[in-house]
């Protein structure tokens, strides 16, 4: 199996409060890594800092390293915009942009400087059957993306990070505030996408990661207790933390 | 003694329902008191005419295309500045000490008198740059006044942007700039549209920076450097001078209906923009 990122020795603090100790970690190509974890132990910290987005928060300071194909994205001359385009993210809360379905998702191919409406049109169906939305919205793409359901929003803010064709998918909690159906949708369709991208799941739900996983990383207050392959965590973890979360002692 | 909590429920209602009647009311009766004193006076040859004898016949025409002409101006000037300087306040600086400067600077104009604006046309514009009593002395004159309202309101407008929608746009791969222009204004249009017409409606009003600085010429202005007289002067002068009342009035719905129709107009631009970001 290939490793797509490898995190070495990272270190994060949050206005010299730390967030993140001494984490090193590989991620493997075309796999669904899970990240695990109650609220604060820093595993969202660790996906933000994957695509840099950790940049819009004031008084973090990192140290270590994130290579992403070998190329050290915490390089202070990165381009940041270009990795962007490289890495998706689908946030914990459905986030589409006040616009059409349509515009919602070629946001993206536009600002590559697609104004093809062929090409566009082409991308927007093929993004939308990857997220298992298009059979819902293909007769009102030109409607506003804001009158979707919640679980429709967050497949459309899934085909919108898709449509960027991206190499690695971060999703934040993407279920957290979705049904249970709308939850089996998302994960049926990152099962089908793990053939051509290495996604990261962070989830708050163990049964989530469980489920979909193919490694899992377990993180309690900064620190990566655990990883493997996520059938022998969930069987048979080496450490009494993971197997206290997974068994829901706390939370 | 207490009041039983119903009771004073429906008097509050009472009481707020008379309030916003008497606010309405008091629009509506001025409204009503220049219908109906001026609507006699007007015809398509009041629009259209020149004014004859300082004003006591004839129509207003080169009045309406000075107002017309000057207030474009002015917004042309002060929208890319006002609007720019909320852009770098709000997007592309860190709240510091030069922020908190400019907004305590653009503040303490809001509160400046618009006369003294004139003064200082008058003397900037007019004298020290040689422009003359002219539309273009006028507009930047104007431009200044209104500018800070103008940055108030798109600053607040774009402020009122949430802040994930931003978030989102980067992690589409977006720079600041095309978050800008594609995210933050489309959504804080309405609100910057409000500024402008708030802004429109105070230059189409002001006489004492325009007398100061465009003159009160009675002649159509056909350059930039030409004087001329707006609708709101041109009222002035007919009352004042106890030239015309009945002139004056007429001016005065001209006025209020161009006023009406420049609001309408905005209004269906905005619900345009509204509907296609929403």
């Amino acid at each position: 199996m290939d490793i797509k990122i490898q995190i070495r020795q990272l270190s994060v603090s949050y206005n010299g409060t730390p967030a993140l100790r001494s984490i090193t970690l590989d991620i493997y190509k075309n796999c669904i890594t899970g990240f695990m974890g109650p609220a604060g132990s820093g595993k969202s910290t660790l996906i933000t800092l994957i695509n840099r987005m950790i940049d819009f928060e004031e008084g973090v300071r990192y140290d270590g390293e994130i290579r992403i194909d070998g190329i050290n994205v915490l390089d202070p001359a990165v381009d940041v915009v270009a990795l962007r385009r490289r890495i998706g993210m689908v946030f914990a809360v459905p986030l589409p942009l006040p616009r059409s379905i349509f515009d919602n998702i070629a946001y993206g191919p536009r600002l590559k400087g697609i104004t093809n409406m062929t090409d566009l049109y082409a991308i927007v169906e093929d993004s939308l059957k990857k997220a298992f939305l298009f059979d819902e919205v293909k007769d009102r793409l030109m409607t506003s993306a804001m009158k979707l359901s919640g679980g429709q929003q967050q497949r459309l803010c899934l085909a919108r990070t898709l449509a960027l064709q991206p190499d690695i998918i971060l999703l934040d909690e993407p279920c957290s505030g979705l049904d249970p159906i709308s939850t089996a949708k998302i994960e049926e369709a990152l099962s089908e996408l793990k053939k051509d991208y290495t996604i990261i799941l962070v989830s708050n739900n163990t049964k989530q990661i469980a489920r979909t996983s193919d490694y899992a990383a377990f993180f309690y207050m900064g620190e990566l207790i655990e990883f493997g392959e996520t059938p022998r965590i969930f069987t048979n973890p080496s450490q009494k933390k993971t197997e206290d979360y997974i068994q829901g002692k706390f939370g | 003694m207490r009041l039983p909590p119903r009771f004073v429920n429906t008097l509050v209602a009472l009481l707020l329902d008379l309030v916003a009647l008497g606010t309405v009311g008091i629009l509506v009766v001025i409204v009503c008191v220049i219908v109906v004193k001026g609507i006699a006076y007007i015809d398509l040859n009041f629009l259209f005419t020149y004014p004859e004898d300082m004003g006591r016949h004839g129509g207003v025409f080169p009045s309406l295309i000075g107002t017309i002409f000057l207030v474009a101006l002015s917004i042309c000037f002060a929208t890319p500045l006002g609007l720019g300087t909320a852009i770098y306040l709000t997007e592309y600086t860190k709240e510091t000490m030069m922020t908190k400067t400019i907004r305590f600077g653009v503040e303490s104009l809001a509160g400046i008198p618009s006369i003294l604006y004139g003064l200082f046309g008058f003397i900037f514009f007019v004298i020290k740059l040689k422009m003359g009593w002219s539309l273009i002395s006028g507009a930047l004159t104007l431009t200044i006044m209104i500018l800070p309202t103008i940055i108030r309101t798109s600053e607040e407008a774009i402020k009122a942007v949430p802040r994930s929608l931003r978030i989102v746009s980067h992690s589409l791969g977006a720079t600041l700039w095309e978050t800008t222009l594609k995210v933050v204004l489309p959504c804080a249009a309405p609100g910057i549209l409000t500024g402008i017409m708030l802004s429109i409606g105070r230059a189409v009003g002001e006489t004492a920076a325009v007398i100061f600085t465009m003159g009160s010429s009675l002649r159509l202005p056909t350059s930039l450097f030409d004087s001329g007289r707006t609708l709101a002067v041109h009222f002035y002068i007919l009352a004042r001078e106890g030239i015309s009342m009945e002139k004056a009035y007429a001016t005065a719905l001209v006025l209020v209906v161009s006023i009406l129709a420049v609001n309408i107009l905005a209004y269906y631009i905005m619900h345009k923009v509204i509907a296609k970001y929403s």
